[in-house]
């Protein structure tokens, strides 16, 4: 292990690395708690300049107010409608593709492959242009149908990079034995490959969750409207709105970053999982 | 009858030629009509005059032309520039970061959790939370600055500090990818070769330099390439905590397309074409890098 683990040193060491610690985390948190502290801090403190100081009382009528006087329980509902469907889409698809480039040994199979990954990497903006003229001739534009359609196609990309490695991994012997008894390839991938890849579609589900639900950019080009508009366009106009009420911008922007940190808690081995493939193994 | 005998024998025969071809084509073709080929007609769009609604007028290369007399086209690759070289930063961060967690004392799996909290967060929340942290009067961190040197700076009003300003939000969560990517690394060490080393009376830094990081490289290099493509891909922090401002000080490839493509001063695809172009250029540098890279891997296996 290395470091060397901490229970080997002096015990000076040892309270002093426990106390570091959460002195360290506070740090390193500071513009989050300092937000979480803004959205429950009561407007009249705001005005009599009270920025720091503890908060006077504990204003849970910020939540409230965002709720009630924005939009954004909507804008909340627009990200799901955009997210949930992209999750599926694309898990969907890319264990399709994950599993024809990782069993059958083609000829394009690795420049497939490659055009996926190189896909992953590039610039939104050379997209944008193309992407967004197609999305209004098909009638599309301002819709979360277009957004969908857009996000399962690029995280298709990633997706596949993923399930390909992931099958990689399995033992092949178990489709190869399946193939002599002539079973067919859909039944060896519906039966045999399938079940064995919930844990790659879990991490999956939870990254594409956090990446599509945060997505800014493609949230702005694909929607105007507030009808369609996904919380992270839909939080910036209120901060235009809502011009120096920092206790309504604060609770505002706890409410549109919760749905993927409870995720996060929620399925941190599975997230982790997914962000680190490669990290270990070429 | 016999139609459908051959035709199962023909399907039984070359099963195997056609399965891959239908298990890629859903995904495939989406991938082809939203990725590939957008690249190629934002290519070709970049050699027309086009307010994306009109007949698109062939110009050649005139926006390209016009680009090289533009001096927001310069500040935007200087800062690029900048970005991608501080950018860097998150991963040395990130790797310290994982070496100071990487024990097992108790609770320390909720510190990492929480270290890596920034991450999971929507970068236009990060941007705001920023925004809030440089407010002058009242930022914490301009209260910091001033109690320190006792002048005031507001840093994302200032052309000096600007993009500085918006690299450090952005280094927030960069370093915590990159640690979460090293934990991972220091996770998977080979103890046998640590032990060696210690035997050999190798500690500290010269352990680290010389047995502990050429084990970390597969993280490293996953590092690079998530850093790179995020330093040069930034959008969403400079759209949300200066919009390429002041005066267009804080402008990145990236925001300047936009900007560009879809100004309130009418609509110009083909010049925010050609400023996508040349980042997708730049880009490719670093891509066909990585691919080169993992090819040679994969030919390894």
């Amino acid at each position: 292990m290395f470091p060397t683990p901490i229970q080997k040193a002096s015990p000076a060491a040892r309270i002093g690395y426990q106390v570091l610690l959460p002195v360290a985390l506070m740090i390193w948190l500071i513009p989050l708690i300092g937000v979480a502290v803004t959205s429950l801090r009561p407007a009249s403190d705001l005005a009599a300049g009270n920025y720091f100081g503890i908060p006077s009382g504990l204003a849970f009528e910020n939540y409230a107010a965002v709720f009630r006087d924005s939009p954004i329980g909507w804008y909340i509902l627009n990200s799901f409608k955009v997210t949930v469907p992209t999750v599926i889409g694309a898990v969907a698809l890319s264990c399709l593709t994950g599993f024809a480039l990782a069993v059958y040994g083609f000829r394009a199979n690795l420049w497939v492959f490659f055009a996926f990954v190189a896909g992953n990497f590039i610039p939104f903006q050379i997209l944008m242009v193309p992407v967004r003229d197609m999305t209004l001739r098909a009638g599309m534009y301002d819709t979360t149908l277009g957004l969908v359609l857009f996000h399962i196609a690029f995280q298709t990309g990633f997706c596949t990079l993923f399930m390909r490695n992931f099958i990689k991994g399995l033992p092949f012997a178990l489709i190869e034995s399946a193939r002599v008894e002539g079973v067919s390839e859909w039944r060896i991938f519906r039966h045999i490959v399938l079940p064995l890849m919930r844990p790659a579609i879990a991490a999956l589900s939870v990254l594409v969750f956090t990446f599509v639900w945060n997505d800014y950019f493609w949230a702005t080009v694909l929607v105007q409207g507030q009808h369609a508009m996904p919380v992270t366009a839909g939080l910036y106009s209120l901060n235009g709105q809502w011009v120096a009420a920092w206790h309504l911008v604060s609770a505002g922007s706890i409410v549109a970053a919760l749905p993927p940190v409870l995720m996060f808690f929620l399925m941190q081995r599975h997230f982790i999982a997914g962000l680190t493939l490669g990290a270990t193994k070429g | 009858m016999s139609d459908t005998a051959r035709s199962a024998g023909f399907w039984k025969r070359n099963q195997l030629k056609i399965a891959p071809w239908a298990f890629l084509a859903p995904g495939a073709i989406m991938f082809l009509l939203y990725v590939l080929i957008p690249i190629v007609q934002s290519v070709w769009i970049s050699f027309h005059d086009w307010d994306g609604l009109g007949d698109k007028v062939w110009i050649g290369l005139g926006n390209y032309v016009e680009l090289l007399d533009d001096d927001t086209f310069y500040v935007a690759l200087k800062n690029n520039l900048i970005w991608l070289a501080l950018y860097l930063l998150a991963i040395p961060m990130g790797l310290a970061t994982a070496l100071f967690l990487n024990q097992t004392v108790w609770g320390i799996r909720l510190y990492k959790s929480l270290f890596f909290f920034p991450f999971v967060i929507s970068q236009v929340v990060v941007g705001l939370m920023f925004t809030w942290f440089y407010a002058p009067d009242f930022g914490l961190f301009s209260q910091l600055i001033k109690w320190l040197t006792g002048t005031e700076i507001a840093v994302l009003a200032d052309e000096r500090f600007v993009t500085l300003g918006i690299i450090v939000a952005g280094l927030w969560p960069q370093t915590a990818y990159c640690m979460i990517l090293y934990l991972t690394g220091l996770n998977n060490l080979n103890p046998e070769q640590i032990e060696a080393a210690r035997m050999d009376n190798a500690r500290g830094w010269r352990l680290l330099w010389h047995v502990i990081l050429p084990q970390l490289a597969p993280a490293t290099f996953i590092a690079m390439v998530v850093t790179v493509i995020g330093a040069l891909r930034s959008f969403d922090l400079v759209s949300i905590m200066t919009a390429g401002g002041p005066y267009g000080s804080s402008q990145v490839l990236s925001y300047f397309m936009y900007e560009q493509a879809l100004s309130e001063y009418g609509y110009r695809m083909g010049y925010g074409a050609a400023i996508a172009v040349v980042l997708f250029l730049i880009m490719m540098v670093f891509i066909t890098l990585f691919i080169v890279r993992m090819i040679a891997q994969e030919r390894n296996r």
